[in-house]
């Protein structure tokens, strides 16, 4: 990738609005995180919020609670930039518009294997289960993978989507079967079944940072070889590509950061969807770019709806998993309404 | 030799035919041995003759409420939902030619229960236009589904892949309603996504049970154009078949025995996407299989809420217990589909 001429090619490889969008992308993930400390069951003033962040000597009611949201608000954004990421690396490594966590079925996978160490093996701290999570995640995403890439067309979304609704019906039925007996499991685990950032605190953000460091790090260092993937094996090998450890790479991170996200927030779905396929709108498919963007503006994304979610629910609050669905659903049906039939 | 070829096909036809109704009768056999067993089985073991005679009318302390307030609703809501699932969910697979274009896969299912919760949280409507609403919903669904799809060209695979993502918005308003609604109203909206026998009773099944006797007859008289439109568009309109017509009424049928089956249980998973492809190996091509897919949907259910009832320390919803055996079998079906490469 980097014999590319260096002159007269520059400006083509940086995407038209490119400044134009990360700027617009960085106001709004300000204003989202903004809002997140200042919006819920009690509204903070402007002074309020910043005699939160930035006095802490002033004691006020509304500076506690700004800091109390602060956890909280932290840990949607690497929530969502973790989704994001990972939406983004496996549309790159399935070469499939359509990949995303929640309908690969994966973080069902992540769901079945912490009810069973909640349920089996008496784990309760998620700083266990997270390890759970990830592997569920991991073996659910290499059978959806297999099953839906069978046959000569490949991985077409819609194989890789059946694949992912079946293999779902199957692992949601099991955790179903282990939870009826279980009471005190079935408590434990409810507020997994939506995904909410409600109940996090600085506990998740240091169990997440880890994973997502990682997650993050392995995304950024293969991006370049992705984008030579997405012209094609025979050309990517060409280009001195290693294809195959590249997807392995670019795959296990994607699925460690959303096995990590689901292990502490929940399934929360179709944020990799939205984020991923907004960005490639207006900046196109250099996946350099698409990563980090896929970052910002999935934090953008599950920020907000947790703002709306706690208007919607007042006075409790809506989970932001079902807020994500129905905004990320529509995506999914009008990718499927473009494309051409033989892409299906 | 043109009366020795067509006395060969009239033999061909009869043997079909003999298999056809030899099959549907051992299948309705199984049904019944399966509805007594239900009758007999419980807490308490009744003999046929006791169980026989409660129906009949007579009291027998401690029968008598066990079989008519538990196991006679039960058995009832499973043999008229197994079959209207089962019928239904075959003419689905039949006139989009898919087995997975079912009404689970696509969403109409839950078209139909997010119309029911919507008016038991928000509405406060009494159980018919509960009921009405859920027939409505389904029928909404499926519009919205095939009228997205069509496109520049209609084909299966993306109304499969909108229904998938309907389904997911229809989800996301089922548990935002779940989340407003009064707590005394849960458990009636709760009986819309789960399916189970449980607490079925007798007055709740009406509805079912006729519209259940009155389509049976429409699916069976329409059932030789469904086969026609089997064999595809073109070929059925040039037989004279009146495609449109046909289709319309053969969907509303459908979705109205499913939306109330719905009502009645609980969306039963798998059920509908099961006994189409079950009945089609059975029987084998040819004839309609309108009946037999009914009835090994009731098998199906009711064999599944005594797996459920009897053979594990806990007793599980019957949704559940078709869930582990049917998932499996939609892989198994993907996987040939795959390697055959035509979905």
């Amino acid at each position: 990738m980097k014999n590319i001429p260096e002159k007269g090619n520059k400006q083509r490889l940086l995407p038209k609005h490119l400044a134009k969008v990360v700027a617009l992308l960085l106001i709004l993930l300000i204003v989202s995180i903004g809002m997140s400390l200042a919006f819920g069951s009690r509204t903070i003033s402007l002074e309020g919020l910043i005699d939160g962040l930035f006095h802490p000597s002033v004691e006020s009611h509304e500076a506690s609670v700004v800091r109390q949201r602060i956890a909280r608000t932290i840990f949607g954004l690497i929530c969502g930039a973790a989704l994001g990421v990972s939406g983004a690396l496996m549309q790159s490594v399935t070469r499939n518009p359509i990949a995303d966590p929640s309908i690969l079925g994966v973080n069902t996978g992540a769901s079945l294997f912490v009810v069973c160490g909640i349920a089996f093996l008496s784990i309760h701290s998620p700083s266990e289960y997270i390890w759970l999570a990830i592997v569920g995640a991991m073996l659910t995403a290499v059978f959806v993978f297999g099953i839906g890439s069978m046959g000569a067309s490949g991985a077409t979304p819609l194989k890789l989507v059946l694949a992912g609704a079946a293999t779902t019906a199957i692992l949601s039925s099991l955790v179903t079967a282990i939870l009826i007996p279980r009471t005190n499991v079935m408590d434990q685990f409810r507020f997994w079944q939506v995904g909410s950032v409600g109940s996090a605190n600085w506990d998740s953000v240091h169990i997440f940072i880890p994973f997502f460091m990682a997650g993050i790090v392995i995304a950024i260092l293969v991006a370049p070889a992705l984008n030579a993937l997405a012209l094609g094996d025979e050309v990517a090998t060409g280009l001195g590509v290693r294809t195959g450890v590249i997807r392995m790479l670019a795959a296990f991170a994607g699925v460690l950061l959303c096995g990590a996200a689901t292990a502490l927030a929940g399934p929360i779905g179709f944020i990799g969807l939205l984020a991923t396929h907004l960005i490639r709108l207006v900046v196109g498919p250099d996946v350099r770019f698409l990563i980090p963007l896929a970052a910002v503006s999935g934090a953008i994304i599950l920020l907000i709806s947790d703002v709306c979610g706690r208007f919607l629910g007042s006075p409790g609050e809506l989970e932001v998993g079902i807020l994500t669905a129905f905004i990320g659903a529509p995506i999914l049906i009008l990718i499927t309404m473009k494309a051409k039939m033989r892409t299906i | 030799m043109m009366n020795e070829t067509m006395n060969k096909i009239i033999k061909a036809r009869k043997k079909r035919r003999n298999r056809y109704v030899g099959i549907t009768i051992i299948l309705a056999i199984i049904t019944i041995v399966l509805c007594c067993t239900m009758m007999i089985l419980g807490n308490t073991i009744y003999p046929v003759a006791d169980v026989i005679d409660v129906l009949l009318g007579e009291t027998i302390p401690g029968a008598s409420f066990a079989i008519n307030e538990i196991r006679l609703p039960r058995t009832v809501a499973g043999l008229f939902a197994g079959f209207a699932f089962g019928a239904g969910g075959y003419i689905f697979q039949t006139m989009l030619r898919n087995p997975l274009a079912n009404p689970n896969v696509i969403g109409i299912t839950t078209g139909s229960s997010a119309a029911a919760v919507f008016c038991i949280i928000v509405l406060h409507t009494s159980s018919t236009v509960v009921s009405l609403a859920a027939v409505v919903g389904g029928l909404v669904t499926v519009a919205i589904i095939y009228g997205l799809s069509k496109g520049t060209s209609f084909s299966i695979g993306r109304l499969i892949l909108i229904g998938i993502g309907i389904q997911a918005m229809l989800n996301a308003f089922i548990s935002y309603l779940m989340l407003i609604g009064k707590t005394n109203d849960l458990p009636n909206a709760l009986r819309w996504l789960s399916g189970s026998l449980n607490g079925a009773e007798l007055e709740m099944t009406y509805p079912l049970i006729i519209a259940v006797v009155i389509v049976t007859p429409v699916l069976i008289y329409f059932a030789k154009q469904l086969e026609m439109l089997e064999l595809g568009e073109q070929a059925a309109t040039s037989l004279g078949v009146n495609t449109n017509k046909t289709r319309v009424i053969l969907m509303i049928s459908a979705v109205l025995i499913i939306a109330l089956a719905t009502a009645t249980t609980g969306p039963i998973a798998f059920i509908a996407f099961l006994a189409g492809p079950i009945a089609q190996r059975v029987v084998g091509v040819g004839f309609s299989n309108i009946l037999p897919a009914g009835l090994i949907g009731v098998i199906l259910v009711l064999g599944g809420d005594l797996i459920g009832q009897f053979a594990f320390e806990t007793r599980y919803p019957v949704g559940v217990i078709t869930g582990i055996i049917g998932a499996p079998y939609l892989i198994y079906l993907l996987i040939r589909i795959n390697r055959k490469g035509d979905i």
